[in-house]
């Protein structure tokens, strides 16, 4: 077991865990954060997206012991209100099925339109392509990104 | 409006009304009992209390209507659209309407089971008489206040108004309204008055699922749960001899390792010390000389076909006399794998077994078996099991099985704890009760330019899933048909998977219809309205499909498709298929990229009755849709000496955003009562594509998966 001291949505958290322990497993079982979704573990989905830093990272290949004073962002953080364009683009579309892929989806999407406020769909396609959607929203998940870049 | 049709309550479906101690009204439903008709025994209503009901609804004294849906959320949306139906009779505004989902007792005598796409058809009269009934009792409760005749009332937006222009609200009269006679020939809606119904509402779960909050089962916390991890013998067929635990319980986290059958649990204070610590378990497990193949399926089913011992679902006219006297004959086999349902929440249960009883909690399709189930193993009282259902990160039909459930009964009571079973994507996807392998041959008879014969031929792993086909289309659209099937009994545990029966089924047909209608010289879409023509002169009491709303769906989809007419550079194929209650006619459209075809756009018509919920029912088809089309591009589940050989989406490939095509849907107008969603959208899909695929590069494809085998676009346009 080792000690870290996490900044996580703008609050510092003590956690004691093994080293080797996933960031996902520590926000879910640790910190009771469990909107970062566990889906593959193996960087293939999506599902467990949260920002280091802003940018994008897979939480279920990334130990805690890698994070060091990194700000970490979980959905439960992307803001205050639920109301991030891209939370109100998700509702404006009712993008969900079941639901379960899409705090990865907004998590991939979040960091992706910081870094291009201008998509093209084409655009919005290739940043998407990590994430899984089992039920297969990705019409309205394209449309939702491409929404809240319109009203960013 | 009211229309004139007037509709009771059946005595046994009756609601069970009573007051609120805090003010208001409680009414008790049972959902299903309608359309089961032998199921459920008359009961004596005086005897019911409100744990007989599955279903409540609250009318509280501030106005506010609480509707506990009773079934299983998967993602189909029944969560949403069940107490639409409701709210619409109650005539209430959305706005006021809280949707809990409601717990699983299993003194109900009822299904609350989602599946088959039959949510929404079965409780369609129930929902609508219920939300009829209170609304007239609360109209009642405020004529008796007024000293009015309850005639002159009527109600908008959970108000009752009368002649004077006075208004009560419902949560003023609850109280009162609670303790009348419950009363019979309640008048319904006329369709063409729905507000609600018909009208596009957002998924309920919506704010929770955008904002991360916890909804679904493995987000499921107790007090000192701990986490439990299975690991099972790798291969089907094998059994587990012996283990050694001591790196497992080195772990640190791990408190403790229990042998159940051949499965071996590591229960540990959180989830990654509980994989880690089965991944150090050590197994010795047995090997025995039958272990299956992917190649031996394949060989065997072959077999099948090529032999005679198959059961006759169904034979009309002369098969054999058509194909004796056929000008020309078209005979095809079609090849689909074994495909994991790949639920994106991997699998898992809570479970807490003590003497007071046993709780039960997670996604599950069917709580009520389930409880039965756990209560056999445990030799319980089924009334001592609860079940709460959580949020589903999809279905697909895996979560119909109890296995997951039952594994976390067992552990909690071996070990005396509150348990969560948790699987990883490996355990997941190799944990089986697949879809399984099948292969259709068929073969048809032309005789002067029509199909005078048709026989379909199934092989199948294990049961006799694809029993119920014999009287979709084309039954009776073409006069010597005849349905065989056989079976090969396997150790790969097989079962539901979205649309069973139809899924590949659909695929093999509307594949095979296109190169019939291709040897006939003659457009798919004119041949499939031709035999369905035909059909209507030859409908008997077994076949379960109506040509004209068939006819009318293809008519649909070919004008919204611009069937026959696609613009440059771009290839058509059509498919339509009837399956759980619902026409679903499709037009892909592929075009070339880099020289092979892809597909661009697929467009889909649908009669599935009144749409209660557009939004919740233009999701659904786009779902199955490219559920259809991502698994026949790219499902295979193989096997090497029992073993599968894809367990990560690493080595499984599903569909992503990329190879999505846009998906449009369009509906056909309809006063029917509304079918199913969750499904119809898929058997079509494939086929649709692969006769694209036809039309752009010339190439036939007749083995799922289509995409490692898919040619180039030859001239492209
Ligand atoms: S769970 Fe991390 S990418 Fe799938
Ligand atoms: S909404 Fe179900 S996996 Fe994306």
């Amino acid at each position: 077991m080792a000690h870290f001291s996490l900044k996580i949505n703008g609050e510092t958290r003590e956690v004691d865990v093994d080293q080797d322990t996933p960031l996902l497993w520590v926000l879910r079982d640790a910190l009771n954060l469990v909107g970062t979704k566990y889906g593959c573990g193996i960087a293939q989905c999506g599902a467990c997206t949260v920002h280091l830093d802003g940018n994008a990272v897979r939480s279920c290949t990334t130990t805690v012991s890698m994070v060091g004073q990194s700000e970490i962002t979980t959905i439960e953080g992307l803001s205050e209100k639920g109301d991030h364009p891209l939370q109100k683009a998700w509702k404006e579309v009712d993008v969900p099925q079941c639901g379960y892929c899409q705090a990865g989806q907004i998590m991939t999407a979040a960091a992706f339109l910081k870094q291009n406020r201008t998509p093209s769909r084409e655009d919005i396609r290739a940043a998407m392509h990590g994430n899984i959607c089992r039920c297969a929203a990705y019409n309205r998940i394209e449309e939702a990104v491409a929404l809240a870049a319109k009203n960013h | 409006m009211r229309s004139t049709t007037t509709s009771t309550i059946k005595r046994r479906d009756f609601l069970r009304v009573s007051a609120l101690t805090s003010g208001g009204m409680l009414i008790g439903i049972n959902f299903f009992s309608s359309c089961k008709p032998d199921a459920a025994p008359a009961v004596d209503i005086s005897l019911l209390n409100f744990k007989d009901f599955n279903a409540y609804l609250r009318i509280a004294e501030d106005g506010y209507v609480t509707i506990f849906s009773p079934n299983p959320e998967i993602g189909q949306g029944v969560k949403t659209a069940m107490p639409m139906i409701l709210a619409e009779e109650l005539d209430v505004e959305w706005g006021k309407v809280i949707v809990e989902q409601g717990k699983l007792n299993t003194k109900d005598f009822d299904r609350q089971t989602a599946g088959g796409s039959q949510s929404i058809r079965q409780s369609w009269d129930t929902l609508r008489q219920t939300g009829a009934t209170a609304r007239q009792m609360l109209i009642n409760a405020a004529a008796e206040k007024w000293g009015v005749d309850p005639a002159t009332c009527t109600t908008s937006k959970g108000y009752i108004l009368n002649a004077k222009g006075e208004k009560l609200d419902y949560g003023s009269v609850a109280t009162e309204a609670a303790a009348l006679e419950v009363p019979e020939n309640v008048a319904l809606k006329d369709p063409k008055d729905f507000t609600i119904i018909g009208t596009s509402a957002v998924n309920v779960d919506l704010d929770k699922i955008v904002t991360g909050k916890p909804l679904f089962g493995l987000d499921y916390k107790r007090d000192n749960m701990v986490y439990a991890s299975v690991l099972r013998p790798p291969a089907f067929g094998q059994t587990l001899i012996k283990f050694d635990d001591t790196a497992a319980k080195a772990v640190n986290g791990v408190q403790q390792v229990l042998q159940f059958g051949d499965k071996i649990a590591v229960l540990a204070s959180n989830t990654w010390a509980a994989f880690k610590g089965k991944n150090a378990l050590q197994a010795t497990w047995s090997d025995p000389a039958d272990l299956e193949s992917t190649e031996d399926h394949n060989r065997i089913l072959t077999e099948i076909l090529d032999g005679n011992r198959f059961d006759t679902r169904r034979d009309d006219g002369d098969i054999d006399k058509a194909f004796t006297e056929a000008d020309q004959v078209l005979e095809r086999t079609y090849h689909s794998p074994f495909l994991p349902h790949n639920c994106m929440e991997p699998m898992n249960f809570f479970a807490h077994v003590t003497e007071k009883g046993v709780e039960l909690a997670g996604p599950i399709q069917t709580p009520e078996s389930t409880a039965r189930r756990v209560a056999d193993l445990l030799g319980r009282d089924a009334a001592d099991v609860s079940v709460e259902m959580t949020r589903q990160g999809g279905g697909f039909g895996r979560r119909l099985y109890s296995d997951i459930p039952l594994e976390a009964a067992e552990i909690s009571d071996k070990s005396g704890l509150p348990v969560k079973v948790v699987y990883t994507r490996e355990d997941d996807m190799s944990a089986g009760i697949y879809r399984p392998s099948v292969k259709y041959r068929i073969k048809a008879s032309i005789k002067d330019g029509t199909v005078t014969g048709y026989h379909l031929k199934e092989a199948a792993i294990n049961g006799n899933m694809y029993g119920l086909i014999p009287n979709f289309f084309p039954a009776a659209a073409i006069p010597n048909f005849r349905v065989s099937t056989a079976n090969f009994q396997s150790k790969i545990t097989t079962g539901a998977w979205r649309a069973p029966y139809t899924n590949f089924l659909g695929f093999a047909e509307q594949a095979f219809f296109d190169e019939l209608a291709e040897l006939l010289g003659k457009d798919p879409v004119e041949l499939r309205i031709d035999l369905l023509e035909q059909a209507k002169n030859n409908l008997d009491d077994r076949i379960q499909y109506s040509p004209e709303r068939m006819i009318e769906t293809i008519r649909l989809v070919a004008e919204k498709g611009n069937w026959g007419k696609p613009p440059k550079g771009v290839f058509q194929g059509f498919a339509a298929y009837y399956s759980h209650n619902t026409y679903v006619a499709e037009v892909a459209e592929v075009m070339s990229k880099n020289g092979k075809p892809v597909v661009t756009k697929i467009i889909a018509a649908v009669d599935c009755g009144i749409v209660v919920n557009p939004t919740g029912a233009r999701n659904q088809v786009q779902g199955g849709v490219l559920d259809g089309l991502g698994h026949a591009m790219y499902g295979d589940l193989r096997f090497i000496n029992g073993k599968p050989q894809s367990n990560n989406f690493n080595t499984y490939r599903l569909i992503r955003i990329q190879e999505t095509p846009q998906v449009e849907v369009h509906f056909v107008p309809s006063e029917e009562s509304p079918t199913g969603l969750g499904e119809p959208g898929l058997p079509p899909a494939a086929a649709a594509v692969a006769n694209a695929i036809k039309a752009s590069t010339g190439q036939r494809v007749y083995d799922i998966p289509f995409f490692n085998s898919l040619q180039d676009i030859k001239t492209p346009s």
